[in-house]
């Protein structure tokens, strides 16, 4: 299991290398276009551009260039956005990483959760009306695109229905920090928790239960139920315990695509001002550092997410071990 | 309570609901299994050997399946008792083995947890003394170094080594009676071997009485002391071992016996086969359900459903309206000289 740990941890290492090489290749030297031009943002001054091909070395050899950009990212972390009057992409970011984390993570809790509990319940009452029903539900749940949901959300408790006693908690738009006021933090939260969360628990709760039921054919549930476990142990000790591969796989990729800016619609439809929004604006307003970073960042998530999953699955799985 | 048989299964009907009707999977099955005694349960695919003792373990979970019957074991009826005085027998007093052990084991717990989960679901034991037990249990099925692989995952043993760790895993209560659902039929011809003369050893130094189901008349041969014969949800031929073999009066059974190549008669051109397919348990034929294939069929046959009962007045059963002379005949046609 360690060698295994070691080895994949390796090839993450590797991955990422290979990933800012990629981002470095695209956005400097993408044939016709002027990097400086670029970076430098909207209608830029001669000084400006001249400044940058000599900061970010430009008339130097290519690894030279590769070498000072990595360098501005991590080391020194001055990468400064022109367009945005000299700000520092880096702390930017890494302002905006704990509110995208806040959301995601809060999100993932719920939908886990609640896929846990709807997938089991329709597994489980398979043949019943209520299976049925709660596929259709989560169905509609996957259905709901969340900028749609989110604005919905927005317009009922922000608007129409903020003044009835249902809604009258609910903060404005925007964001506290959980250090600073964490009921706060919580109540900003709350609403775009649920809004992301709805289509996860839908195709969840519809990819456990799938799973549940092929794995209750298995025949090691049937040697299980034949050696007299309870259908309790059975279920959460055989079952759930192989189901869990693949929802956790699942999960892992979901989870780093989310924290690496895959949030970005319910940052903005809620005005969190967390790594998505940061990249929105970034798109918006062409800003070509912040765009580097961000790509960079969600990249890593991703990446190392991976990871995890992958060790996650060998330690799930022993057959995965030896491979 | 002791003088009774072990196991008793009176009557029993197992149907499956479909579109298309009731599938009679088992159809008046009626055997006793005693104390420490192996009864072969032999028959072709779908003739509801499989599902008679899955249903003797109340394993069939089916929402569409239908019973009738009683199963008595040790005098109580397993068919009448709730899920949890089930619970306490299965693996316990009644423990099963299938057919493949490399699907058999949970892929993801070694096979020393498998087993202690066994042991802790009807034993208070201790972690140690689950653990010793374990260790022992492997020994006993001739796992080499057992210590070191009681922590191995079911992937890292071969087919033969697995059915023994299921083998194990089945004794781990001391049940008495242990059902083997086609225990050698995914191994090589040579583990077969090992595992039939593995189960007979643990039988005698357990005491356990064995179901053995298998499509094999050689395996029957070898381990049981009884043979049941199933054809199309039916018991057609049920007796001793011995003179099954010797003297079969049931044309399925004369069938089967015949296909099997033997090394102790002259070679035949090509091996008989039984001609023709099992019927369809949805619309068995009427009369005889083995008449359309078989080759002594007769006008009673299409009229009169035959039933399991002492035709020849002795404890020899069997289900074939052929009469006594004829069924003399049938055992030199199996056998020729």
């Amino acid at each position: 299991m360690l060698a295994f740990v070691i080895r994949r941890m390796l090839a993450t290492v590797v991955v990422l290398f290979a990933i800012t090489v990629l981002v470095f290749v695209i956005f400097f030297h993408t044939p016709g276009v002027d990097p400086a031009r670029k970076l430098a943002g909207r209608n830029p001054s001669p000084e400006t551009i001249a400044a940058i091909k000599h900061q970010y070395g430009l008339d130097r050899p290519l690894p030279v260039q590769y070498v000072i950009l990595m360098r501005k990212m991590f080391i020194s972390r001055d990468l400064t956005s022109y367009s945005n009057q000299g700000q520092k992409v880096m702390p930017e970011i890494l302002a905006a990483t704990p509110v995208t984390l806040s959301l995601v993570f809060g999100a993932a809790v719920i939908w886990v959760a609640m896929a846990l509990l709807m997938g089991v319940a329709a597994a489980l009452l398979r043949g019943s009306v209520f299976d049925p029903i709660l596929m259709v539900l989560a169905l509609i749940g996957i259905s709901m695109p969340v900028f749609w949901l989110g604005e919905m959300a927005n317009l009922v408790t922000q608007s129409r229905y903020h003044d009835s006693f249902l809604f009258s908690w609910v903060p404005p738009l925007g964001y506290t920090p959980l250090t600073s006021d964490p009921a706060m933090w919580f109540k900003h939260l709350l609403i775009p928790w649920l809004v992301l969360s709805v289509g996860y628990i839908g195709l969840y709760a519809r990819v456990l239960r799938a799973d549940l039921l092929e794995v209750g054919s298995e025949d090691y549930i049937r040697t299980a139920r034949a050696k007299g476990l309870t259908e309790r142990r059975v279920l959460i000790r055989h079952s759930l315990r192989t189901s869990m591969i693949t929802f956790i796989s699942l999960f892992g990729l979901d989870f780093g695509v989310l924290v690496g800016g895959g949030a970005l619609l319910v940052e903005v439809v809620f005005g969190l001002p967390g790594v998505g929004l940061l990249t929105y604006q970034s798109l918006t307003s062409l800003d070509l550092p912040v765009i580097m970073a961000t790509v960079i960042y969600g990249a890593f998530f991703v990446v190392v997410a991976n990871a995890l999953v992958d060790i996650t699955y060998a330690w799930l799985d022993p057959r995965v071990r030896t491979a | 309570m002791s003088d009774g048989p072990l196991l008793e299964v009176r009557d029993l009907h197992v149907g499956f609901r479909t579109e298309a009707g009731l599938v009679k999977a088992v159809d008046g099955v009626s055997f006793t299994v005693d104390r420490g005694e192996v009864l072969g349960i032999v028959g072709e695919s779908g003739s509801g050997k499989s599902v008679t003792m899955m249903t003797v373990m109340r394993l069939i979970r089916d929402p569409n399946a239908v019973f009738s019957g009683e199963v008595l074991y040790k005098g109580r009826d397993l068919m009448q008792l709730d899920d949890d005085g089930m619970r306490r027998v299965r693996g316990a007093e009644i423990s099963m083995i299938f057919q493949d052990p490399m699907t058999s084991l949970n892929p993801v717990y070694t096979v020393g947890w498998q087993i202690e989960e066994q042991l802790h679901a009807h034993q208070q034991l201790s972690k140690q003394q689950a653990r010793a037990r374990t260790l022992e249990l492997l020994e006993a099925v001739g796992i080499p170094k057992a210590d070191a692989r009681v922590d191995d995952y079911p992937h890292q043993f071969s087919g033969g080594m697995r059915q023994r760790v299921m083998i194990a895993m089945g004794l781990s209560c001391n049940p008495d009676l242990l059902i083997a659902d086609e225990p050698t039929t995914a191994l090589d011809v040579t583990i077969q071997a090992q595992i039939l003369e593995l189960m007979g050893a643990l039988q005698d130094e357990f005491g356990s009485a064995i179901v053995l189901i298998t499509h094999d008349m050689g395996v029957v041969a070898e381990a049981a002391n009884r043979v049941a014969v199933m054809y199309a949800g039916r018991i057609v031929e049920y007796s001793d071992v011995g003179p099954l073999f010797a003297q079969p009066r049931h044309p399925y059974t004369t069938g089967l016996l015949a296909s099997i190549s033997r090394l102790d008669r002259p070679r035949q051109q090509r091996l008989p086969a039984i001609p023709g397919q099992p019927p369809s348990l949805l619309t068995l034929p009427s009369g005889c359900s083995f008449r359309p294939r078989c080759p002594h069929a007769f006008d009673r046959c299409d009229e009169e459903d035959p039933a399991l009962a002492a035709r020849m007045g002795d404890a020899h059963l069997d289900a074939c309206l052929l009469p006594p002379e004829r069924k003399r005949e049938l055992h030199a046609e199996a056998a020729p000289a």
